[in-house]
């Protein structure tokens, strides 16, 4: 047990939680948990998703109110009630999830979190100035449906330091960066650092936690497994702490004559106009996908990845059938049902509500996706579910992919997230597709599942298939592929090689610089 | 004082099953209350209401005229609803299926022999079905809202069946009367057991439909699909079930058994065509869909409970002097606890008084001082 616990309470510290519990049902996601934030330290929260990081900082700030334990804020016991009560403490909050009106400008929608009732142009005067300080350049009258998403970041950041907090919360803040862009956001937390603010970290990403945070508290199953100084630890020790035990690494063997092997997917100058005011539109994609090729798309969130995926899965057809072809034929103009029937098989990127029906079980889930390629197998006569046939065939994915479930048949929603995710890629895997897309396959996955489903993803492509992953996790990507393109802007790269590609030319391409530029840019660094 | 509804993390599912039973039980203590403000013995009230007009066999099947419309209507509507589609207007798809139906009696009387009760039933699901479907067309092509349009269009049906009796298809020698022809022989719906009592082959429809809706939904693809789209959509389209298609399908559906309730009930009840031919059949319908939980066989019994609403409210007029509007009354308060206790299942409620708010307010002001102590 780091940190220190005194009686008269250490004024050091700035937030002092002891013993913080937090129960649903039967589940508790933070048992006795706690945690010293000093002042002016960048102090990481680590953890699995599951782990009990985000259940713990919505106590934190107020969202959710703990069962039992202590909360300390410079040395005086708080109770914090609301989000309201954290934010007059002195404690502000950055979500992974923005909270912006796409329509609004970025000033009002810092006036409308404030709700003080300043004029318009004064906060915008003040955020203006604050963006200047803190090298977080914004233009306050700026539509947020015209800002990318490292802008929009900054300015849940500016609205956060217009509170003048002494603690922010940042929740997974460089998930949706660049690399470069990550630089600049270190750069503002070290600022804040040094004016003696304390950061409170949450990420999975061990790298950017060792380079920044001064401390680290791991929480794994909802418990503290420990405190340390994460400058002095390495990954592969912090994901131990984190995970319990080694990680199985994922093994990729090179793919050997992939360059003349036919395509197996085709993507011919698709274009998709925006189908929504804030949408991306597509602007004449290329790519081919090849017998026993894994392609891994990176790019920063909303970057027209949904609609790409919506577009070859065939949720959305295209005029132009030859736009979209799998295996050698025109499908640009099938739905999703002819498209499966060709042998492709899709994961889209949210899976309560998308890839599987929450309320339904994992068998009727099964069929959601298999009705029409498995027919004869699971329809009758008269349309008639064999739900004998559904049952078994939805037990042995259940077997192969390893999920852990309560019950023989649960419902979706009553999964873990990393647990339906194994079931939805498996029942797509068990089909054998020659043709495979996913969407964020181990997004909110725990690194045993996730290692499985990569590993099961290059074993599909080795057989025989070709394998598109469209990801933001770019150590997934350099995992997986065996060449990474880049989407911007609706736009898509060629792919590179993976020998060729590296963290550096894919985060510039992730921020919009020409492929040939990124090269030279490179040089003159 | 603010009231609050809070979304539970768990459904109980011994209540989800309760629920209509509370339901059930409140509207009865709710009418003890109104009977009594009324100057009636609320217990020989109920007397009169539930028990008197089923405690005869012939009265058992004028249960079943009254529950059979319902049912039919009912078992439609759960499958609408189910895929989250809203058709509220089946009271109109009634009266055309009513209307068509009544063509070959009306229009053809000379026209006889066995052939012509399955015409006619076919003709009803036929106008029933095409008067469902311009809701649906709306909805698919200009995004209308299904509840305004299905809704607009019941007063359309009623105000043009009440000018096709007075114009038109008016009975030349009814002396004025704004009715039809009396159908002929064979256009009028067989009794069951005609030494019994007047239950028609209505009923009989109704448990067929109830069954194979029932078989429908839980047993086939269709079913499947229609589960999927209503509770997610997006995984609906993922799975490659088209939303347009299926508003169609379930607006034909439902019409077409809404239109044959319509023709079932003018061919073996009334025998001819009336300004009037329906006490509401199609909006208490949307009760027993609820009541029945928007399960097929839980319909039939939520049918039979309304149906008697019906029956009691005649029962009281006649006995006790009060209006029969009491059931309507009744129709109301029941839809209303069911729908009630369905929220309570799903949220609780939580009240904000201005007492709790202070403290909260305390401890905001409680916030500067700590800045000032720093």
């Amino acid at each position: 047990m780091g940190g220190t616990v005194s009686a008269n309470h250490d004024r050091s510290n700035l937030l002092e939680v002891r013993g913080l519990t937090k129960i649903f049902g039967t589940l508790t996601a933070c048992d006795h948990i706690d945690l010293n934030i000093a002042k002016g330290e960048i102090h990481a929260l680590l953890g699995e998703n599951g782990a009990g990081k985000s259940t713990l900082v919505k106590m934190l700030f107020g969202s959710l109110e703990p069962n039992s334990g202590e909360i300390f804020w410079d040395g005086r016991a708080v109770k914090i009630t609301s989000p309201g009560v954290a934010k007059k403490l002195g404690i502000g909050m950055v979500f992974q999830h923005f909270s912006l009106f796409e329509a609004l400008t970025a000033a009002e929608n810092i006036a409308l979190s404030l709700n003080d009732g300043s004029p318009i142009s004064t906060i915008a005067a003040k955020a203006r100035a604050l963006s200047f300080s803190y090298g977080l350049p914004l233009d306050p009258d700026s539509l947020v449906g015209d800002l990318s998403v490292g802008e929009r970041q900054r300015i849940e950041i500016i609205r956060c330091l217009l509170q003048t907090p002494q603690l922010i919360i940042l929740d997974e803040p460089t998930s949706v960066l660049t690399p470069q862009e990550a630089d600049k956001l270190f750069e503002t937390l070290e600022r804040l650092r040094s004016e003696g603010k304390s950061i409170l970290y949450i990420s999975h990403r061990l790298e950017e936690v060792k380079r920044i945070c001064d401390r680290a508290t791991v929480l794994r199953h909802g418990k503290v497994v420990g405190h340390c100084n994460p400058r002095e630890e390495t990954a592969a020790s912090l994901a131990r702490m984190m995970v319990g035990s080694e990680v199985k690494a994922v093994v990729r063997a090179p793919a050997e004559g992939i360059e003349t092997a036919p395509a197996l997917l085709e993507i011919r100058g698709l274009s998709r106009k925006p189908a929504t005011p804030f949408a991306i539109p597509l602007k004449n994609i290329n790519l081919k996908v090849r017998v026993g090729e894994v392609i891994g798309i990176a790019g920063v969130a909303g970057n027209g990845q949904g609609e790409f995926f919506e577009s070859i899965s065939g949720e959305v057809l295209q005029q132009d059938a030859g736009s979209v072809r799998i295996r050698g034929k025109d499908a640009g103009g099938l739905s999703i049902t002819g498209r499966r029937l060709m042998g492709a098989a899709f994961v889209p990127e949210e899976r309560l509500g998308h890839g599987a029906a929450p309320r339904m079980k994992l068998s009727e889930n099964l069929l959601l996706s298999r009705h029409a390629t498995d027919g004869k197998a699971f329809v009758g006569s008269g349309g008639m579910v064999r739900n004998g046939a559904v049952y078994s065939a939805a037990q042995r994915i259940i077997k192969a992919m390893d999920v852990r479930k309560s019950a023989p048949d649960p419902e979706a929603a009553a999964l873990s997230g990393g647990n339906l995710q194994k079931f939805i890629v498996g029942r797509e895997l068990d089909r054998k597709p020659s043709v495979m897309v996913v969407n964020q396959p181990t997004w909110g996955v725990d690194a045993g599942a996730a290692a499985h489903i990569r590993q099961a993803l290059i074993e599909l492509a080795r057989s025989g298939s070709a394998v598109l992953v469209i990801s933001q996790d770019l150590d997934e990507l350099f995992e997986l592929s065996d060449g990474i393109a880049v989407m911007h802007n609706g736009e898509l790269s060629t792919p590179l090689p993976i020998a060729e590609a590296t963290f550096e030319k894919i985060g510039l391409l992730m921020g919009g610089a020409e492929p040939g530029h990124a090269e030279h840019s490179l040089e003159v660094a | 004082m603010r009231i609050e509804l809070v979304k539970r993390p768990q459904r109980s599912a011994l209540f989800s099953i309760l629920s209509p039973f509370i339901a059930f039980a409140l509207t009865i203590i709710a009418g003890a209350i109104m009977f009594a403000l009324l100057g009636v013995n609320p217990l020989n009230a109920f007397e009169i209401y539930f028990v008197e007009p089923i405690s005869q066999v012939w009265q058992l099947h004028e249960l079943a005229i009254k529950a059979a419309p319902l049912i039919l209507i009912a078992v439609g509507l759960s499958v609408c609803y189910k895929a989250n589609i809203w058709n509220i207007g089946a009271e109109g798809q009634f009266i055309f299926g009513a209307i068509f139906g009544s063509i070959i009696p009306v229009l053809f009387p000379q026209f006889e022999g066995p052939l012509v009760i399955p015409l006619m039933l076919l003709l009803g699901m036929v106008g029933g079905a095409l008067y469902a479907s311009i809701p649906a067309f709306l909805k698919t092509r200009f995004s209308t809202n299904e509840i305004l349009t299905s809704l607009m269009l019941v007063y359309v049906a009623q105000l043009f069946l009440d000018w096709l009796v007075r114009g038109p298809w008016r009975d030349p020698q009814g002396h004025g009367f704004p009715q039809t022809i009396q159908f002929g022989d064979s256009a009028v719906l067989p009794e069951l057991m005609p030494d019994a009592g007047r239950a028609n082959w209505g009923f009989v429809f109704a448990l067929v439909a109830a069954v194979a809706i029932w078989l429908m939904m839980s047993r086939t693809l269709k079913g499947f699909e229609v589960r999927v789209l209503g509770s997610s959509p997006r995984a609906g389209r993922f799975a490659g079930f088209g939303f347009n298609r299926m508003v169609f399908f379930t607006f034909l559906l439902s019409g077409a058994l809404a239109g044959l309730a319509g023709i079932s009930e003018v061919s073996g009840a009334i025998g001819q065509l009336q300004p009037v031919i329906s006490p509401g059949y199609g909006f208490t319908a949307i009760i027993v869909a609820f009541l029945g939980r928007l399960n097929p066989l839980g319909i039939v019994a939520a049918g039979l409970v309304l149906a008697l609403t019906y029956l009691g409210g005649e029962a009281v007029q006649s006995a006790l002097g009060i209006s029969d509007k009491v059931a309507r009354v009744f129709q109301g308060m029941l839809l209303f606890f069911v729908l009630g206790c369905d929220t309570l299942i799903h949220y609780r409620i939580r009240l904000i008084g201005m007492a709790l708010v202070k403290p909260n307010g305390a401890k905001l002001e409680a916030a500067p001082k700590l800045e000032e102590a720093r």
